[in-house]
């Protein structure tokens, strides 16, 4: 599968000097499907690629998708200020501001904040005054997310349009884990610029979170690259950063998802990651089942196709059976259903 | 996929894929003349495919996909398959490119200078573009005029020219040598048919040129010349480009950089023939 090729050029940059132009076809059409065309263009920076002249205009697109992105939160930012609220910014958005090795070329879409839950209603109120929409008019949609959601029902600003998700945790309250919002916002690191972030071990719980124990893996590869390279950094400052990171999971209830997506981003991109027996015994040794979580995220053909339908519906339904108790799904499926 | 072929139109690769033969079959047909994407890598790949299995059968349909799509894209009846192929590559353009400040604009040229023509649907740049190509001008592309912001220069494009409705019957009259694809009936833009850039077009593809005038044609009202000042061009060029704003800073500076050195006039005309005098008066008046 190419999305395999996607993996092991971006883990070894090397791997390019081989490749046919067949291959590269593949390459730029599953790297565009998972969003990681940027992140290649920066891995291959300087190589004497034949496909140097694309990849610069992926880097420069990337570019001024930081740019954007900057300008987003600091929109956000203003429309908060008067409330006084902690902002801090998540996911991409979060890695160009803190200047994140995650963050060079990556592909960033909506604004994602997380705020505590007790602002949640005043920063609503201060957006929708500051120009932003909501996006579903569904008003069963809107219930559902105010109801059991962790974050507002998306809102899409008027003249930029642009989407903002407001959490006030990272998980849904519906799913079994439950993270310690407080000391996720208790713990942020200020930028200095009236914007925060979460702390190195948050930001890897997070991603992990947001990838294992949520969504259906859909963009997973590109998450997974996240990982990597947050990893891979907060391990320079700190060699025990993996030792810290799975004590924040377990004090999160993650610790099964994030030993999952640390296993796998050493499967994918060689992560190095270190193991420990005192004070806690920490393994990665590889699971059976993570063979299926890979051939997931690396199912794309060289025409940027999803393959293995089967396991995709799967990752589908599994999604949804982590997200909500059995009676409460039940519920949800047969609404939607009938609104078909 | 089932069936492929790769083509390059200017400075622009394409793979196109589909899961049927005719349409590949008709793209290799009527693009014969033009060249492969440089080192067999392509900058876009389109894709042509059934919505279900059973579809590439049963009353087939063409859904159109590629890199970049957008999600309400209409699917076409098998008989376009042409159409759904260049309305993948006209997506690629419009979604994802950004070397270029791309113009929603009809592009020909003479003595190394461009005329560019742009306008809303119907006002007739297409067929004017076609028409010039039969009257001694290069075509560089009825469709998008490429924007080099390292240069100023415009980059062609010339694809197969779409014509549509009137412009067919016009165009079968004015270019009666020239290679047309199958007349396609009951589109969602109505009647199209395909006209093949001529020889000279293909052939001097790769050379940009400087513009040197910019025109916006408005087709039905009495002949008449009007001064377009820069910040209307200006205006009405960010409206025209489908990257403008992607392309952040630069875009800005390649569209103003463009907008104070180009003498622009709105040309209204009844007829083509009018239009076509018009023009030669203008680019007459140029030096």
């Amino acid at each position: 599968m190419s999305g395999a090729l996607v993996a092991a050029v971006l883990a070894d940059p090397a791997r390019a000097a081989t490749l046919t132009p067949d291959q590269w076809n593949a390459l730029i059409a599953a790297a565009r499907a998972e969003q990681l065309i940027g992140s290649v263009a920066t891995r291959l920076e300087g190589m004497p690629v034949p496909v140097a002249r694309l990849l610069s205009d992926a880097r420069a697109s990337a570019e001024q998708g930081r740019v954007a992105a900057l300008w987003e939160a600091e929109a956000a930012r203003r429309a908060l200020a008067p409330l006084g609220v902690l902002i801090v910014l998540l996911k991409g958005t979060a890695f160009v501001a803190a200047g994140l090795d995650a963050g060079r070329g990556r592909a960033i879409g909506d604004l994602d904040i997380l705020v505590p839950r007790e602002a949640l209603d005043a920063v609503e109120t201060a957006l929708l005054t500051a120009g932003w929409e909501w996006v579903k008019p569904d008003p069963y949609d809107d219930a559902y997310y105010r109801r059991w959601m962790h974050e507002l029902p998306p809102l899409i600003h008027r003249t930029r349009d642009r989407m903002i998700d407001v959490h006030h945790t990272i998980l849904p309250p519906t799913a079994r884990p439950t993270p310690d919002a407080a000391l996720l916002i208790a713990d942020a690191v200020p930028l200095g610029n009236g914007l925060s972030v979460l702390c190195p071990e948050d930001m890897v719980v997070h991603a992990a979170a947001h990838l294992f124990a949520d969504g259906d893996l859909q963009g997973g590869l590109r998450n997974l690259w996240d990982i990597d390279r947050l990893v891979r950094e907060f391990t320079d400052a700190d060699p025990d950063f993996c030792l810290s990171v799975m004590e924040r999971a377990a004090w999160h209830q993650l610790g099964p998802a994030v030993a999952r997506a640390l296993r796998l981003a050493r499967r994918i991109y060689g992560t190095p990651l270190k193991e420990y027996d005192w004070p806690a015994r920490i393994r990665f040794a590889p699971r059976r089942s993570d063979a299926l979580f890979a051939r997931r995220l690396l199912a794309r053909d060289g025409w940027g196709r999803l393959r293995h339908k089967g396991t995709e519906f799967g990752f589908y339904v599994r999604s949804h059976w982590l997200r909500m108790p059995p009676a409460m799904l039940a519920r949800h499926l047969w609404k939607k259903f009938r609104k078909k | 996929m089932r069936y492929a072929t790769m083509l390059r139109i200017g400075p622009v690769g394409f793979r196109i894929g589909s899961d049927w033969r005719g349409p590949i079959d008709q793209l290799r047909d009527l693009y014969r003349d033009f060249p492969q994407p440089a080192d067999g890598i392509v900058d876009f790949n389109v894709r042509l495919f059934a919505a279900r299995p059973w579809r590439r059968f049963v009353r087939p349909s063409v859904m159109i996909g590629g890199d970049f799509t957008i999600p309400d894209a209409a699917p076409l009846p098998l008989a376009q398959g042409v159409l759904a192929a260049e309305m993948g590559m006209n997506l690629q353009m419009a979604l994802a490119q950004r070397r270029y400040l791309l113009l929603h604009a009809s592009a020909v040229e003479r003595d190394g200078r461009a005329l560019l023509m742009t306008g809303e649907s119907g006002a007739g740049k297409s067929t004017l573009a076609a028409l010039l190509m039969t009257r001694g001008w290069r075509l560089m592309g009825d469709e998008f005029a490429l924007l080099d912001p390292a240069t100023g220069h415009i980059h062609a494009f010339p694809r197969l020219v779409s014509l549509k409705n009137e412009a067919i019957g016009v165009m079968e009259r004015a270019a009666s040598g020239g290679r047309f694809g199958p007349l396609l009936a009951g589109t969602p833009k109505g009647d199209i048919r395909h006209l093949v850039p001529d020889a000279a077009a293909i052939a001097a593809m790769d050379r940009a040129v400087a513009p040197a005038l910019l025109l916006f044609p408005t087709f039905g009202q009495a002949s008449d010349v009007r001064v377009v000042e820069p910040a209307e061009t200006f205006v009405r060029l960010t409206q025209a480009s489908t990257n403008y704003v992607a392309m952040g800073e630069r875009g800005f500076d390649a569209l103003t950089g463009l907008v104070a050195r180009l003498p622009v006039r709105a040309i209204d005309y009844p007829d083509t023939d009018t239009a076509l005098a018009l023009v030669e008066r203008l680019w007459g008046e140029l030096t």
